[in-house]
C-alpha cells in the first residue's frame, strides 16, 4: 500500500513548524485543518461564531506548541484533535481534565524517521478501517468523540481494531524510555 | 508489574473529554505509571484524529488565516519544554489535587484505623484518597454505581484478586467484596466513585454521613 500523501504531507509541514517557524507550512496546515475543526466543534455542541473563534484559537495553540509534536506517536491529525478537544472542554465548560505526567523527555536525538512512517501508515489504515465500519458503528463513535454519548453509551463504541497502533506506539514509548536511563 | 488495567470505555470517554473530572483524574493517574494505557491512549486519540480528518470542511469566515497569524505574530514555536516528573508516590496530576505529594494529605480518620481525604472535584462523582493499615479489612461493602481504586502503595487483595501499586480495581453493582490491605506498609489508593458507597454492617452505615461520599 501507499502512504497517504496527505498524512506525510501534513507531517513534513508540522515539522517544518516546528524547526523552521514555516509560516507557508502552517497557512497550508490551517487551509485543511481549520474548516475541519470547525465542523467537529459545531458537531459537539459549538455555535459557528464560537467554532470560528476556537478553531482559529486551536490552530494558534498548534504553532506555539509545534515543538511538542513527536511524529512517531502521533499523526498531525491526532495531535489537533488533542488540543482541540482541550479546547472544546473549556469552551463549553465541561468538567476539568486533569493530564497525565509528561514523559521525562529532554533534549534528544530526532524521532527515528522509520518509524514515523510507520505510525502515520497505521494510522492511515486506522482511518480506513473507520470508513469501512458498518454506519451504524461508526455514527455510534463519532456521537462518543462529539461529546454526546453517556459513559454506559460508551461501553458500546468499543471495540475498534486498535492493536496494531497501540503496538506501534507502545514501542515508541518504550524506546524514548530506554533513551532517557 | 501492572496487571489490572483501565477499560476500553473508560479509556474512550477520557479521549473523548467527556468523563466526569473524579474519574479523569484517577485516569491521568494511572497512565502516569502504565505506559501500556498511554499507548491504549493514544490509540483512542488517533480515532479522535481519523474522525477530525474525514469531517466535511465548514468554510472558516474570510480573513481567518490572517486573523490566526495575527495571534500568534511576533513569536515563534516554542521550544520542547524539558520534563522531569519529581520522584515520589504521587504522579503529578494527583500531586496538584493534593497540593503535593504524600506527605502533604490532610487524613481524616474514618474508624479501624482507616483514614480518609476527599479530593476537591465537580460534581457527578467524587474522588478520595484512603489508608489502610496493613493487615486491615475495608469494611464489607458493595456499590450502587462504579467505584474504580487504583492502588499508589502497598496492595491489597480480595475475593477478586491481587492489587498492587498501579492496578486499577473496577467495582460495579454486582461485586461485593472485602478489601484487606496486605501485612507491611499502609495500602494508599485513590477510589474515585459516582454513587456513594453503601455499606452492609450497620456501625459503618451509622459512619456513612461522616465519611461524606
Amino acid at each position: 500500500m501507499t502512504i497517504d500523501d496527505d498524512g506525510a504531507r501534513h507531517c513534513a509541514q508540522m515539522l517544518a513548524v516546528a524547526r523552521h517557524a514555516d509560516q507557508a507550512a502552517f497557512a497550508a496546515l490551517f487551509a485543511h485543518f481549520a474548516p475541519r475543526l470547525k465542523a467537529f466543534l459545531m458537531k459537539s455542541g459549538a455555535t459557528a461564531a464560537q467554532a470560528e473563534d476556537c478553531a482559529q484559537d486551536v490552530m494558534a495553540t498548534v504553532w506555539r506548541k509545534a515543538g511538542q509534536f513527536d511524529p512517531a506517536r502521533a499523526s498531525v491529525a491526532t495531535w489537533i484533535f488533542t488540543i482541540a478537544r482541550n479546547r472544546r472542554i473549556d469552551l463549553l465548560r465541561r468538567d476539568r481534565r486533569p493530564e497525565p505526567e509528561d514523559l521525562p523527555w529532554g533534549p534528544e536525538p530526532e524521532p527515528d524517521q522509520a518509524d514515523a512512517l510507520a505510525l502515520q501508515q497505521d494510522s492511515q489504515r486506522l482511518g480506513e478501517a473507520l470508513a469501512q465500519l458498518p454506519e451504524e458503528q461508526r455514527a455510534l463513535i463519532e456521537r462518543a468523540y462529539f461529546g454526546d454519548l453517556s459513559h454506559s453509551e460508551i461501553a458500546a463504541a468499543t471495540g475498534l481494531p486498535l492493536g496494531t497502533i497501540k503496538s506501534r506506539i507502545r514501542l515508541a514509548l518504550e524506546k524514548l524510555r530506554q533513551k532517557l536511563t | 508489574m501492572i496487571r489490572h488495567h483501565l477499560s476500553d470505555a473508560l479509556l474512550t470517554g477520557y479521549s473523548a473529554g467527556t468523563l466526569p473530572e473524579a474519574f479523569s483524574l484517577l485516569v491521568a493517574t494511572h497512565v502516569s505509571l502504565c505506559d501500556e494505557c498511554r499507548a491504549r491512549l493514544a490509540a483512542q486519540d488517533a480515532v479522535g484524529g481519523a474522525l477530525l480528518d474525514r469531517q466535511e470542511a465548514v468554510p472558516m469566515a474570510e480573513g481567518a488565516l490572517t486573523a490566526t497569524l495575527a495571534r500568534i505574530t511576533g513569536t515563534a514555536p516554542e521550544a520542547r519544554p524539558v520534563s522531569r516528573p519529581a520522584p515520589g508516590l504521587f504522579p503529578e496530576p494527583l500531586r496538584a489535587y493534593v497540593g503535593g505529594d504524600a506527605e502533604a494529605v490532610r487524613w481524616r480518620p474514618v474508624g479501624g484505623g482507616v483514614r480518609q481525604a476527599i479530593l476537591p472535584t465537580a460534581s457527578g462523582a467524587s474522588a478520595r484518597l484512603l489508608y489502610i493499615p496493613g493487615g486491615t479489612a475495608v469494611p464489607d461493602h458493595g456499590h450502587r454505581g462504579t467505584e474504580l481504586t487504583l492502588v499508589l502503595q502497598g496492595a491489597f487483595r480480595d475475593e477478586t484478586d491481587r492489587f498492587a501499586r498501579g492496578d486499577v480495581e473496577t467495582a460495579d453493582e454486582a461485586l461485593e467484596h472485602t478489601p484487606i490491605a496486605e501485612a507491611g506498609d499502609p495500602c494508599i489508593c485513590l477510589a474515585v466513585t459516582d454513587a456513594p458507597l453503601r455499606f452492609n454492617g450497620l456501625i459503618p452505615r451509622l459512619l456513612q454521613p461522616f465519611l461524606k461520599i
